[in-house]
């Protein structure tokens, strides 16, 4: 049996670890207050931009552009987004498991890919793992701005524009609620499925063309929408961080208590045995 | 008289909301736009410029990179990926950002497309010296 001081030691250690993980916790529920309303400011452009193209879209059918059309695939683009730090539960594991499933399944060879990681995390995993890695971008703030992902949003359009990869997928955890998130998949370029459901509310001119327009409009879409993912992974890292950090700290505080319980059994033991000591002295000096 | 609505959007959120706004000329591709309430409903890819609203005699001037005016006869939206009020420019910082691009272009040559990016840097942040120096 451990020592009364072994066991001291260990709760005083806990208590530490508990004190960490509940200000963790706490910073991690104040940046998803703040990601959340970033993403709700970005949804207004969001919802403006996307009008503006499912109008045009869906106003003409004669409107042709290379990022409206699907060509025979050669090589695929994979844009993931991950945390540049663990300790936020599965947010990681389960993107990148998924991810590395799916490029097992759908490639034979590592000319057939090629991935585009946010975060460190990411970065590392494909690193180790040999596999192509096209471009990728660590180190970003908590709240980021636009300014922040346009050069690698911008550029992962530009690569599909130059036929480097013939579609890009995005894989990310879509923000639910504070304890739930949702990997999704979804497909970026080309763009398949705008102006699909919704019918456009207003039929515009359109100045000088719609070719024209097309050609400035969908690059800034699809950037946009990469942006939007963005926000939206942001806000579950937060969330999946500060729900970790709520078990960690529920599990010390139950580490804590049976320490404890342990610790008041052998300080008894110990006083039951001096007792036991004494009175069977006692007994021999009669 | 007529008025309307003038809204400026970016990703990172709205940066300027107007009702009651008589007047907004903008720079598109095309040429200069300017559109009065009422206005058919029109869409316009904008150049990296001005953009400027009147309201009650006054003028209210913006920064707007590229991005897009969507105009409907009682709201006129514009979507650019970067926007700032005449006041908001952090001059030194344009200033700083415009050496750097100038100190790339010497550097690069013109058909890369490190070129056409600092071109495009360069003309932000002339637009947006030129709208702090008015």
């Amino acid at each position: 049996m451990a020592s009364l001081r072994d066991i001291q030691t260990r709760i005083n250690s806990t208590k530490k670890t508990k004190q960490i993980t509940k200000a963790m916790e706490m910073v991690s529920a104040a940046k998803l207050n703040r990601a959340e309303n970033n993403a709700k400011s970005f949804v207004t452009y969001m919802d403006k931009i996307q009008e503006v193209v499912s109008s045009i879209a869906s106003g003409s059918s004669n409107a042709r552009h290379p990022m409206l059309q699907s060509r025979p695939v050669k090589k695929t683009g994979y844009l993931v987004i991950t945390a540049d730090k663990g300790l936020a539960g599965p947010y990681n594991s389960s993107v990148l498991r998924h991810v590395y499933r799916t490029i097992q399944e759908r490639h034979n060879s590592k000319d057939e890919y090629t991935v585009i990681v946010v975060g460190k995390v990411g970065l590392s995993f494909f690193k180790n793992r040999n596999m192509p890695v096209e471009d990728s971008i660590v180190g970003l703030a908590d709240q980021p701005e636009f300014a922040d992902i346009k050069e690698i949003a911008s550029q992962a359009v530009q690569k599909f524009a130059d036929e480097v990869y013939d579609e890009l997928y995005m894989y990310y955890n879509h923000f639910v609620s504070a304890i739930q998130q949702d990997l999704t998949e979804k497909k970026l370029l080309p763009l398949t499925d705008i102006g699909g459901e919704e019918k456009a509310k207003s039929s515009y001119e359109y100045e000088p063309s719609e070719e024209e327009i097309l050609e400035d409009l969908l690059p800034q879409y699809a950037e946009s929408l990469i942006y939007g993912a963005l926000l939206d992974a942001k806000a579950s890292e937060h969330a999946s961080r500060m729900t970790a950090m709520k078990s960690a700290t529920d599990n010390a505080d139950e580490i804590i208590g049976s320490l404890s319980l342990s610790y008041n059994r052998a300080r008894q033991a110990a006083i039951t045995q001096e007792i036991t000591e004494i009175v069977g002295g006692a007994a021999a000096l009669e | 008289m007529k008025t309307f609505t003038v809204s400026v959007v970016t990703p990172d959120g709205p940066v300027y909301e107007e009702t009651g706004a008589e007047m907004v000329s903008a720079k598109a591709t095309s040429g200069e736009l300017g559109i009065l309430p009422g206005h058919v409903p029109l869409v316009a890819p904008l150049e990296i410029n001005a953009v400027r609203v009147e309201k009650d005699n006054n003028t209210q001037i913006l920064a707007v990179s590229g991005g897009f005016i969507e105009v409907r006869p009682e709201q006129v939206t514009i979507l650019a990926q970067a926007a700032e009020m005449a006041s908001d420019i952090d001059v030194d910082r344009a200033k700083a950002a415009k050496e750097r691009a100038e100190k790339r272009l010497q550097g690069t040559k013109q058909d890369d497309i490190d070129f056409k990016r600092a071109e495009l840097a360069l003309n932000r942040a002339m637009n947006r010296i030129n709208i702090t120096s008015r």
